[in-house]
C-alpha cells in the first residue's frame, strides 16, 4: 500500500428519508480543521435514493465536493448496498480519511466497510487530530466504560477511519448559497447472499424513559415545596431534554412517583449531568447520584451536604432562578 | 486442609449473590413491613432450581451438596431473612427427611416435586406443650383400617399454610415415650387439616408462621414416613440437618450486616470526616469481621461433613450455635454504628437484627445446641 | 438448526479503578463479567432452542482465565463451548479479533451466530459486522427481537426514532442489543456439570487457516498511542448570585462542559 496514493477528508453524510442528519454536518465542520491540516479538502458521501438534490445543503456547511451514489437499492438503509457504494467509493477516490458518524447506521456500517477495505477503524471518537510529525489522524477515544481515554493510530493502513458520535463535533458557519461540485457515481447493485430484506419500517414514539437511563436528571427534593412547583422542574426538563427525578422526601410527600425516586431506597443513576434541587443531600440520597458526571445544586441552605458533591452549587431560590433559566435555555436550544 | 472453594462452588455463590441482590433485595423491607409471604420470589427460585440444591437429579433436585445449599441460604439472608428461612424450611425440614427415610414410592410422589419446586415444605414437630421437649407430643395418631387418625395441634410452623407437604409427628403409642413417636407425610387439604392462628414476629415476618390443627384428619397408611416408632429419631436427625440450613442463615444475616454496615461507615460523615477514619469503628469492623468468618468455617465444615461424615450432629450443632450468636452479636454492632439512622426501618441493619433473634431459638435453642454439643463430649 | 453465540469475558467496568500514580487500570480483583450484550445474545440463543430446537455453542477469544465465562454460558444452558486462544492472537485491535474469531467459526458448523452489539470495555460495536465479512455472509445489527422462520430469521432491528423489521436467510450473523431480554440465570445443578460434565474445547493459532499477517498485533491496523485518565472532577464551587445571574452562570457552565 503506497500511502501517498491517498488523499482528501471523507465524510460519510448520512441521511434518513432524505434528510441529513445533524451529525453530517458536524462531522463536515471536523472534516474542514483536519483537511486544512493536511494541506487537502473535504468531500462529503452521500447514499441514498432520490438525494442527489441533497447536495448543495452539504456544501452550505462546507464540503469542497460531494459525491453522490443515488440508487434505489439505498432507498432504506441495510448494510450490503451501503456497504457495497462505501467500498467502491473508497476504492475509485482513495481517501486518506473517512469519518462516520457514531449512529445505529454508522457504527454498523463503518465496521462492515472496514472489514471490506482491510484497513483500521477507531469507535466513538471523541478528539480527532492530525500529528504534526507524521501527519497520521491521532483518534482520541473513552475506553472502559469512560475510565480512560486512549488514542489510537492508524499508520500503516489507508483510509484511517473513524466514526464520532453525534453533539460532540462542532459544526462550521454555512456558507450561505454554497453550490456542490458534485461527482454522482453509477454502481450496479447485484443482489446476493448478503441482501436482506425490509418487511416493515416502524417509527416510534418515545415513551417515558427510565431515569436510569436518562442523560439529563432535574431531580427535586423537599425544598421544593408542594406538587405545583414540580411543574418548573418539569418544564426545565423537557426543555433541556431531561427527565424528572427525586428525592425520597418528594416521593413520600406524594409530590412524585416511587419509580422516581433517587438513593438508598430508590434507583442509583449515573447520568452526564443531574440538577439537585431543594435537596439537601441525605446521606442516602447522595449514595444514589455522587457518580453523576456533572452535579449542579440549588439549594437555599448554605450548609446543605447537597454542595460537599455538587460540582456547581448555587445558594439561592429554585423558585426565581429556574424560570429564567428554562427562557434563557429555550433560547439556547432553538 | 484446604480452605479454598472449588471452581463450581464460587461460581454457585456468584449465582446466588446475584440473585439475592437483583431479586430478593429490592423487596426485603416491603416483605418485612406488611408481613406477606414473597410467594413471587419462591416462583422464581422453583424456576432456577434453589427449592432442590442438595436434592439428585433422579428426585428433580439440582444434585449439588450440602455446602451448594448451605451457600444459597447464606446469600439469600444476607439480603432477606425471610427467603433464607422459607428455602432452609423446605429443603432441611421436608424434602430432606423424606430423601433419607422415605419409601421410593413416597420419593416419587413427594420428594420429586419438592425437589423440583411445584411443590413447597414444612416441618411439624412443635406443640404449646413441646418445645425444647420434643418428646411431650400430645398429637395423637390412631391406626383405623388402612389408615391415622391424627389429632392435634402444632404451632410456630414455618412455611404453614404456604406449604403443600408438611412432615407431621404424632404418638402412635404413648406408652413408650419419645418411641412412640411416629412421623407422617400429609397434604394440604387433607380433610380434618386446618390452619389456627399465623403468628405475628419480631423478625423473619414474612414467613409464615402458623398452627396446623389436626381434627380426625385420615391419613393413608402408605404415608408413615419410616417405621412406626422411629418418629422421634428421625426429628433428630432431620433437625441436625435443619441447624446446618438455620447456621447458614443466620451467617448470611452477620455478613450481611456487615458489608452494609463497611458500605455505611465509608459514606457517613461526622467531625468532618468519614467514620470509617475512627478507631472504634475500624475495631468493631475488625471484630465483626472476623466472627462472621469464624462462623462460616464452623457452617461450611458442618455442610461438608453432613455429606461425608456418619454422624453430623455436633459439627451441626457447633455451627448453629455460634453462626446464631454471631448473627445477633454483628447485627447489634451494625446497628449501633448506623447510630439513628440504624434504629430506623429505612436502613436494611435494624430489620437484621430482629430477624437475627429468632435464629438463637428455633430449630434447638442455643442452651439445645449446647447440651448437644456436651452430649457428644461428655 | 446450529447457533454459535460470540461472548467476551470483561471487566465490570462500573468497578474499574485507575492507579492515581501511573494512570494505568487496575484490573486485580476488578470482577470479569459475561459482557452485557453478549450475555443478552446468549439468552436469545436459548430461548431460539427452546422455541425452535437448536444447538447452541459459545466461543470466546481471550485469554486461559476466559474458561470461566464458557462455563457460566454452559451452566445458563449452552451446549458446547470453545475457548480460541493463543498468544499469536494477543494485541489484535477489532480487524485482527474478527479474522481470528471468524476463522475459528469457520471450524465449527453453523446457521446463524449471534454476538453481542458491543463489548463494555471497548464499546466499538465492530467485531460483529466484521465477522460477518470475513464469513460472506449478511448481519444485521442492534437487534432488539430475533425470530426464527424456516431457513429466514426476522429480526426487530433498532435505529435512533424507530425500527424495521428485516427479513435474512441463514446464515447470517445478528448483533444483539442488551436491552432485547433479561438473560436467565444459571442454575446450581448448571453450575455442577459446567465443571463436572461438559468440557471446553481449546481452539489455537494452529488449528486455524490463516497467516500471520491478519492476526495479532501484526494484523492489526490501528495501534494504541497514548492512553491516559479522564480528568479527575474538580473540587465544587459555590455561588450566592441573584436569580438572573444563578441561571446565566449555570448556562455558562454548561457550555463549559459541552453539555450544550
Amino acid at each position: 500500500m503506497n500511502l501517498q496514493d491517498y488523499k482528501g477528508v471523507f465524510v460519510f453524510a448520512q441521511q434518513v428519508d432524505c434528510k441529513i442528519s445533524g451529525v453530517s454536518f458536524e462531522l463536515i465542520g471536523k472534516a474542514k480543521e483536519l483537511a486544512a491540516e493536511l494541506g487537502t479538502n473535504v468531500t462529503a458521501v452521500i447514499l441514498g435514493d432520490g438525494v442527489t438534490a441533497l447536495a448543495d445543503s452539504l456544501a452550505v456547511y462546507g464540503a469542497d465536493k460531494v459525491v453522490v451514489v443515488d440508487h434505489p437499492s439505498l432507498k432504506e438503509y441495510t448494510t450490503e448496498p451501503y456497504t457495497h457504494a462505501m467500498y467502491s467509493v473508497i476504492e475509485s477516490y482513495k481517501p486518506e480519511v473517512v469519518l462516520y458518524g457514531a449512529t445505529a447506521i454508522g457504527r454498523d456500517l463503518a465496521p462492515r466497510v472496514s472489514a471490506r477495505v482491510k484497513t483500521g477503524l477507531t469507535a466513538d471518537c471523541t478528539k480527532l487530530e492530525v500529528d504534526a510529525e507524521t501527519k497520521n489522524l491521532r483518534m482520541t477515544r473513552p475506553a472502559f466504560g469512560g475510565n480512560i481515554m486512549a488514542t489510537i493510530v492508524c499508520p500503516d493502513h489507508r483510509p484511517q477511519m473513524a466514526t464520532v458520535r453525534p453533539g460532540v463535533m462542532q459544526r462550521a458557519n454555512k456558507i450561505a448559497g454554497a453550490k456542490a461540485d458534485l461527482d454522482v457515481v453509477e454502481l450496479t447493485f447485484e443482489k446476493n447472499n448478503k441482501y436482506v430484506e425490509v418487511m416493515e419500517v416502524v417509527k416510534t414514539v418515545v415513551d417515558k424513559m427510565d431515569i436510569m437511563d436518562a442523560k439529563i436528571l432535574v431531580s427535586g427534593g423537599r425544598g421544593v415545596g408542594n406538587k405545583e412547583n414540580f411543574k418548573l422542574l418539569e418544564d426545565f426538563a423537557k426543555v433541556i431534554g431531561g427527565e424528572v427525578s427525586s428525592s425520597r422526601a418528594s416521593v413520600d410527600a406524594g409530590w412524585t412517583e416511587k419509580d422516581q425516586q433517587v438513593g438508598q431506597t430508590g434507583k442509583t443513576v449515573r447520568p452526564n449531568l443531574y440538577f439537585a434541587i431543594g435537596i439537601s443531600g441525605a446521606i442516602q440520597h447522595l449514595a444514589g447520584m455522587e457518580e453523576s458526571d456533572v452535579i449542579i445544586a440549588i439549594n437555599k441552605d448554605e450548609t446543605a451536604p447537597i454542595f460537599d458533591v455538587a460540582d456547581y452549587g448555587l445558594v439561592g431560590d429554585f423558585k426565581a432562578i429556574l424560570p429564567i433559566l428554562t427562557e434563557q435555555m429555550k433560547e439556547i436550544m432553538a | 486442609m484446604d480452605f479454598t472453594l472449588s471452581k463450581e462452588h464460587e461460581m454457585a455463590r456468584t449465582l446466588f449473590r446475584d440473585f439475592a441482590q437483583k431479586e430478593v433485595k429490592p423487596l426485603a423491607q416491603e416483605v418485612d413491613e406488611t408481613e406477606i409471604f414473597p410467594t413471587e420470589t419462591v416462583v422464581k427460585m422453583k424456576k432456577l432450581g434453589f427449592l432442590g440444591i442438595p436434592i439428585p437429579k433422579e428426585y428433580g433436585g439440582q444434585g449439588c451438596d450440602t455446602l451448594t445449599y448451605a451457600m444459597c441460604v447464606e446469600e439469600l439472608s444476607k439480603v432477606c431473612g425471610t427467603t433464607g428461612v422459607i428455602v432452609s424450611a423446605h429443603t432441611s425440614l421436608c424434602a430432606e427427611p423424606i430423601k433419607k427415610f422415605g419409601t421410593p414410592e413416597q420419593k416419587e410422589k413427594y420428594l420429586v416435586p419438592l425437589a423440583n419446586g411445584t411443590k413447597l415444605g414444612a416441618f411439624g414437630l412443635t406443640e404449646p406443650g413441646a418445645g425444647t421437649d420434643a418428646s411431650g407430643q400430645q398429637t395423637k395418631a390412631i391406626v383405623d383400617g388402612d389408615e391415622y387418625v391424627l389429632n392435634g395441634t402444632k404451632i410456630f410452623i414455618t412455611n404453614g399454610k404456604e406449604a403443600d407437604v408438611y412432615i407431621v409427628f404424632a404418638m402412635t403409642d404413648k406408652s413408650k415415650g419419645t418411641k412412640g413417636i411416629s412421623a407422617f407425610i400429609v397434604e394440604k387439604g387433607t380433610p380434618g387439616f386446618t390452619f389456627g392462628t399465623k403468628e405475628k414476629k419480631m423478625g423473619i415476618r414474612g414467613s409464615s408462621t402458623y398452627e396446623l390443627i389436626f381434627t380426625d384428619c385420615r391419613i393413608p397408611k402408605s404415608n408413615l414416613l419410616g417405621m412406626e416408632g422411629k418418629g422421634f429419631g428421625i426429628a433428630m436427625q432431620t433437625l441436625d440437618g435443619g441447624r446446618i440450613g438455620i447456621a447458614a442463615q443466620a451467617l448470611g444475616l452477620a455478613a450481611g450486616a456487615l458489608e452494609t454496615t463497611i458500605e455505611y461507615v465509608k459514606e457517613r460523615k461526622q467531625f468532618g470526616k468519614s467514620i470509617a477514619k475512627f478507631q472504634n469503628t475500624q475495631f468493631q469492623i475488625a471484630d465483626m469481621a472476623t466472627k462472621v468468618e469464624a462462623a462460616r468455617l464452623l457452617v461450611y465444615k458442618a455442610a461438608i461433613a453432613k455429606d461425608t461424615q456418619k454422624s453430623f450432629s455436633l459439627e451441626a450443632a457447633m455451627a448453629k450455635l455460634y453462626a446464631a450468636e454471631v448473627a445477633m452479636q454483628v447485627t447489634t454492632m451494625a446497628v449501633q454504628l448506623h447510630g439513628g439512622y440504624g434504629y430506623t426501618r429505612e436502613y436494611d441493619v435494624e430489620r437484621m437484627m430482629r430477624d437475627a433473634k429468632i435464629t438463637e431459638i428455633y430449630e434447638g435453642t442455643s442452651e439445645v445446641q449446647k447440651m448437644v454439643i456436651s452430649a457428644n463430649l461428655l | 438448526m446450529k447457533i454459535v453465540v460470540c461472548i467476551k469475558q470483561v471487566p465490570d467496568t462500573n468497578e474499574v479503578k485507575l492507579d492515581p500514580v501511573t494512570g494505568t487500570l487496575i484490573r486485580d480483583g476488578v470482577p470479569s463479567i459475561i459482557n452485557p450484550d453478549d450475555k443478552a445474545g446468549l439468552e436469545a440463543a436459548l430461548e431460539l432452542k427452546e422455541a425452535n430446537g437448536a444447538e447452541v455453542t459459545v466461543i470466546t477469544m481471550g485469554p486461559p482465565q476466559a474458561d470461566a465465562v464458557l462455563r457460566e454460558a454452559m451452566a445458563m444452558g449452552a451446549d458446547n463451548a470453545y475457548l480460541v486462544t493463543d498468544r499469536a492472537f494477543g494485541g489484535a485491535d477489532t480487524l485482527a479479533t474478527s479474522t481470528t474469531l471468524a476463522a475459528a467459526i469457520k471450524t465449527l458448523e453453523y446457521d446463524l451466530i449471534i454476538t453481542g452489539r458491543q463489548a463494555i470495555d471497548g464499546d466499538t460495536a465492530q467485531v460483529g459486522p466484521q465477522i460477518a465479512e470475513h464469513l460472506d455472509i449478511p448481519n444485521i445489527s442492534y437487534a432488539e427481537d430475533i425470530k426464527v422462520e424456516g431457513k429466514d430469521v426476522i429480526v426487530k432491528r433498532q435505529y435512533e426514532d424507530r425500527y424495521h423489521v428485516v427479513k435474512v436467510q441463514m446464515p447470517c450473523l445478528i448483533t444483539a442489543l442488551g436491552e432485547m431480554n433479561k438473560p436467565r440465570y444459571m442454575t446450581p445443578g448448571g453450575v455442577f456439570d459446567a465443571y463436572r460434565t461438559k468440557e471446553v474445547k481449546v481452539i489455537t493459532r494452529a488449528d486455524l487457516s490463516v497467516t500471520d499477517e491478519v492476526i495479532g498485533l501484526k494484523g492489526s491496523p490501528t495501534k494504541v498511542a497514548q492512553s491516559f485518565p479522564k480528568s479527575v472532577k474538580p473540587a465544587g464551587t459555590k455561588v450566592i448570585l441573584d436569580p438572573k445571574d444563578s441561571a446565566e452562570y449555570i448556562i455558562e457552565k454548561l457550555q463549559e462542559k459541552f453539555i450544550i
